[in-house]
């Protein structure tokens, strides 16, 4: 991974932003990174269970999309119980006992398996709404976010549905969702690099450590940046060093940037002195 | 037996440090880490260790290609899993374990294996048996090895005759979040005053709506905005749900963090450890 400073910053460059650990400042990160953007530059919030790049960008959305899987509905008049259906489902979407079958929307996983099974046309195809995708601009940013459905526990779909809005040239930003299961891997699976925004404190090294493994299985190329860097000790420098991950930028924890952050207001705004820095990272990551 | 999950929506809002300290104060439970993919209590309180076990659950399809004829009927995957060449191959991380590919396959070139995709354990602490797991990095079914989770956290305190079950829950409203909530008694929602705490502290109140489980409020960090303190108190009211306390921001949080103990519990309790205790006193009389 070349980190020496160049010229031109963002072609065709898509960066997520994750962390492991959850607060650890994901959000703001991202969101002031695209604001130090020299150019055109699209931000996707990819936290599609709770958004909160919006707070932060204040966005006017023009495009609002429901975001729908497809699941069985049963059509008992011409179902012939052979059972084909539930047999195939390794969700359990659906049980029969004698002549009374039934589908469980929320247990399916929309593989389509009981579609190609059945041979009665005896399943029809119904939606379920997962969530709301939304799309706009907020100044000179290109903006896109999902919101899961209250109650939804498939968030992968929307997340999928968000990036198929990213552009094909350009800059992209993705604000990923915490943890490192599902929804981390699908933000995370193709992009060109992955910022690990993490704090100096056990929880958040324990975590950045299990991010680090996910992205080191698909040999993806990723760097960290310490948020609130002087509350904690230094094991998150020591580990960084033994492991060969490099850090890229430290933030102090600043009273004024938590009071500014608690009030909806982005970082370049309430710490102006990030910004050279923020840009300096940026242009590191894109060389 | 009565439960009570800690979520916040946000994370990094103090479920974990909030869940330590119920750990110390509540007497007679069994403690269950259901944050599986980024599971961080046991930094917290020193478990010795215990039993440690696979967590096995669903299947991954994998190619054998010497029986492979590329024949493509494979491609019918709904998840992108599937790839052809000469013969097919199949990403085990995005294979959603459905089946549909081995089903169709005229080759019975697929076989699905088990996926051993965790370990959990039940280790003992001084402030009484932890269940706890850690999900694979990369890996999916956060939401069956939180359900396992607190399945065997029941069968130990049903064991052991104890009266309370405490789950510290993970980030988001998402899957594992909908898992922790089967069969609880209580949503400790814990949130910070900032519009991103506000506004996904609200998104985990509708989500106890929707499941129709009792939530209360505490707020972290009050004095980092004590007008926005105020208002989500107001909004609390608003809604019917009854707020429990405001811990302030006190560093000794993080030197806790970093020396693995409760902020209770210690010899110097500070201002963060006084309010904790005062939730706790009111959340036991509500049980």
């Amino acid at each position: 991974m070349g980190l020496e400073p160049a010229g031109g910053v963002g072609e065709n460059m898509r960066i997520a932003v994750a962390s492991g650990k959850g607060g650890t400042g994901k959000t703001t990160v991202s969101t002031s990174l695209a604001l130090c953007a020299p150019g055109p530059v699209q931000y996707l919030d990819c936290d599609v269970e709770e958004p909160n790049g919006h707070i932060f960008l204040n966005p006017e959305f023009s495009v609002a999309e429901h975001c729908e899987v497809t699941i069985p509905r049963i059509v008992e008049a011409k179902c012939t119980y052979c059972g084909k259906c539930r047999d195939i489902c390794r969700f359990r979407a659906i049980t029969m006992f004698g002549k009374t079958i039934m589908s469980f929307p929320e247990l399916c996983h929309s593989c389509r398996g009981c579609f190609l099974v059945c041979e009665d046309e005896a399943i029809a195809e119904d939606k379920r709404e997962i969530g709301l995708l939304e799309a706009g601009q907020a100044g000179e940013i290109n903006f896109v976010h999902g919101r899961t459905r209250v109650g939804e526990a498939m968030s992968v779909p929307l997340i999928k549905a968000v990036k198929k809005k990213a552009w094909k040239d350009g800059l992209v930003i993705l604000d990923a969702p915490p943890g490192t299961s599902c929804p981390f891997v699908e933000t995370v699976n193709d992009v060109d690099f992955v910022l690990l925004v993490t704090e100096p404190t056990p929880f958040g090294l324990h975590d950045l450590k299990l991010a680090v493994e996910v992205l080191l299985n698909f040999k993806k190329p990723c760097g960290v940046l310490v948020n609130r860097a002087d509350l904690g000790d230094d094991r998150v420098d020591t580990w960084c060093r033994e492991s060969g991950i490099p850090i890229l930028l430290k933030i102090p924890f600043e009273r004024g940037i938590a009071e500014g952050y608690a009030k909806g207001r982005n970082l370049v705004e309430s710490q102006p002195d990030l910004r050279k820095p923020l840009e300096n990272l940026l242009r590191e990551i894109c060389s | 037996m009565k439960e009570i999950v800690v979520l916040s929506g946000k994370g990094g809002t103090g479920k974990t440090t909030m869940l330590g300290s119920l750990a110390f104060l509540a007497e007679n439970k069994i403690i269950a880490d259901c944050d599986v993919d980024a599971a961080d209590l046991h930094l917290l309180l020193a478990p010795r260790p215990g039993s440690e076990n696979k967590f096995v659950s669903g299947v991954k399809a994998r190619v054998i290609e010497d029986q492979c004829s590329g024949c493509g009927t494979c491609d019918l995957c709904q998840f992108e899993a599937v790839t052809l060449a000469e013969t097919a191959t199949i990403d085990s991380l995005a294979c959603e374990g459905c089946g549909v590919c081995a089903y169709f396959c005229p080759e019975d070139a697929i076989v699905l294996d088990e996926n051993h995709c965790g370990t959990w354990f039940i280790s003992d602490t001084d402030y009484g048996p932890l269940v706890h797991a850690q999900l694979f990095a990369g890996e999916e079914n956060s939401g069956k090895l939180v359900s396992f989770v607190k399945s065997k956290a029941r069968e130990l305190a049903e064991e052991t005759g104890a009266g309370l079950i405490l789950v510290d829950g993970a980030p988001g409203i998402g899957c594992p979040v909908i898992a922790s909530l089967s069969n609880t008694d209580i949503i400790l929602a814990i949130t910070e005053p900032t519009q991103s705490g506000w506004h996904d502290l609200e998104r985990v109140l509708d989500l106890a709506d929707h499941f129709k489980v009792q939530a209360f409020v505490c707020l972290n960090k009050w004095d980092l905005n004590p007008e926005m303190a105020t208002e989500i108190k107001h909004s609390c009211q608003d809604r019917e749900v009854e707020f429990l306390g405001e811990i302030p921001f006190d560093p000794a949080v993080v030197s806790c963090q970093i020396n693995g103990i409760p902020v209770v519990g210690n010899d110097d309790e500070g201002s963060a450890a006084l309010a904790i205790r005062g939730i706790w006193n009111k959340l036991k009389n509500r049980l």
